[in-house]
């Protein structure tokens, strides 16, 4: 089972112009690969991962799962947004049993959810609602949904952008963590580069304007990751300088469209 | 604590002003009866089981208008958020009859059903029904998107999503809806009652018009407020308050 992305291209509308959002974009993801994608906002990346997850389609191109065309929403792509998404009137147990309803009986459904609570470290908070939860628990509580349907991929959508940094230092260790034990696919959005290496087999960098693939760096490491801070560091080096020139163009852009103004 | 014995204090003092200056200017009892007459005809009709029988009369009348108006306003309110030609219509139609107090159709309710319990049933339907849908129609239209985008990654869509998600997230909405349904239904019972036939508060404070007795209608007042706050604020505004930090709108206190 392995992801395609091939020749997808996406634009919207703006001022009655069309902007290119995404152009010439191709990628392959192989099964049990952790890949990022990394780059500036701006630069397309989560609306790509909504494609893949069928919540948008692409103006043109082709995107497979496994050999299957991806035209809308199914249990087969997991998601986990930058929110937790969970669903207030439902407690964390019942949370997680949320995707399962009409495929399993409702015994197995609880001890599908209740594993994948584990699987996060929230098993004593089966029975708590979200609003009682820190923002990093719910953050594994949406990442225990996700998997509890057991999907092919899972897309993550800057799940820890929102979170302080000693939580998010813990959620990549939980993730990386449940990553080596499930193998599953995993494509994840990120804007911080440290993030990206730190967890990633491969970080596709991408640019703005509009937005494409630059390189696309296979992290050669071993794990866990944070056995190996100082090879990391060079990668992130190398990452950083890739960027600096896109960051440069984007302020010059800036600079000449404050101009014209 | 503090505020309780404020709020003591302001009260023995409203009273006490009251009464004297009822008593220094030597106001007739029919312009303006003393506090002390108010609670004794207060006392007397609680004695006798006036207040009793209306109460139960009034709220009979009052559950039966709520019930039909929170299933009106549930099933409208649905309409109107899933189709844009009725929001658009129906939807502008109901917005300008928000703003007619349901009592004025009371001439035409008595023409329709007569003088008699279903008129004034009608004005409640009327009054909370209207606020209802309004509510409903809000809360379904204002669910958060990533609730519904997170439930399409999970495989929900159709009447599914709509059960399991829509409806479930507009919940807030709903309760605000209920407790405003409560408050413009109490105002048109009264009104209504006042206005055609008993038994009920609203009647027997006219029959006590008729008879010049100002110290029952103003224990009835007193009743009617009294029913009125601890009803909205001890229930309804609680609950909503739960509600709404349970579904993360409001922090906890």
């Amino acid at each position: 089972m392995f992801l395609s992305i091939e020749n997808v291209e996406k634009s919207f509308g703006k001022d009655g112009r069309r902007e290119l959002v995404l152009q010439d974009i191709n990628l392959r993801v192989e099964e049990g690969e952790f890949v990022s994608l990394l780059g500036p906002s701006g630069c397309g990346k989560s609306t790509l991962l909504s494609i893949v997850a069928g919540l948008g389609n692409p103006d043109s191109g082709r995107l497979q799962l496994g050999g299957r065309d991806i035209r809308k929403p199914g249990k087969e792509r997991g998601m986990v947004f930058q929110e937790a998404a969970l669903f207030p009137w439902l407690n964390v147990e019942e949370n997680v049993m949320f995707p399962l309803k009409g495929s399993m009986s409702r015994d197995r459904m609880r001890e599908t959810a209740r594993h994948h609570l584990r699987l996060v470290q929230l098993s004593q908070y089966g029975g708590h609602h979200p609003h009682e939860l820190s923002g990093g628990m719910q953050q594994r509580v949406s990442i225990a949904r996700a998997l509890a349907m057991d999907p092919a991929v899972l897309l993550m959508d800057e799940p820890f952008g929102a979170l302080d940094e000693q939580t998010r230092m813990r959620l990549q260790d939980v993730l990386e963590g449940i990553w080596i034990e499930t193998k599953k696919t995993i494509l994840f959005v990120t804007h911080s580069i440290q993030e990206a290496v730190r967890l990633s087999d491969r970080v596709i960098v991408m640019g703005t304007h509009p937005g494409r693939i630059l390189q696309d760096i296979p992290i050669r490491l071993g794990r866990p990751r944070n056995l190996h801070a100082g090879e990391m560091a060079e990668y992130e080096a190398h990452i950083l300088g890739l960027l600096k020139t896109e960051n440069d163009k984007v302020e010059e852009e800036e600079m000449r469209h404050a101009a014209s103004h | 604590m503090r505020l309780l014995t404020k709020r003591l204090v302001f009260y023995v003092a409203l009273f006490a002003v009251w009464e004297l200056a009822i008593r220094l200017f030597g106001i007739s009892p029919v312009i303006m009866p003393a506090p002390t007459d108010v609670f004794r005809a207060l006392g007397e009709m609680i004695g006798d089981g006036t207040i009793a029988r209306d109460l139960g009369a009034s709220f009979m009348r009052l559950a039966v208008g709520l019930v039909i108006a929170l299933l009106i306003g549930l099933a409208l309110g649905i309409l109107l958020a899933k189709s844009k030609t009725a929001d658009d219509t129906l939807g502008s139609l109901i917005l300008a009859l928000q703003s007619i107090p349901s009592i004025v159709w009371l001439p035409l309710a008595i023409m329709w059903f007569g003088l008699n319990e279903k008129s004034v049933i009608f004005i409640i339907v009327l009054g909370s029904a209207i606020v209802m849908t309004i509510n409903v129609r809000t809360g379904i239209q204002n669910v958060s998107p990533i609730y519904i985008k997170a439930a399409r990654t999970m495989g929900s869509s159709g009447p599914d999503l709509f059960f399991r998600v829509l409806l479930p997230a507009s919940v807030p909405y709903f309760v605000t809806g209920i407790r405003l349904a409560w408050a413009f239904g109490w105002r048109a019972l009264m009104a209504g009652e006042l206005l055609s036939t008993g038994p009920g508060l609203g009647y027997t404070l006219k029959y006590a018009s008729d008879f010049g007795r100002m110290d029952m209608v103003l224990a009835i007042m007193i009743v009617i407020g009294i029913i009125g706050v601890t009803v909205d604020l001890l229930l309804f505004q609680r609950f909503e308050q739960r509600v709404r930090v349970k579904w993360g709108l409001e922090a906890a206190h």
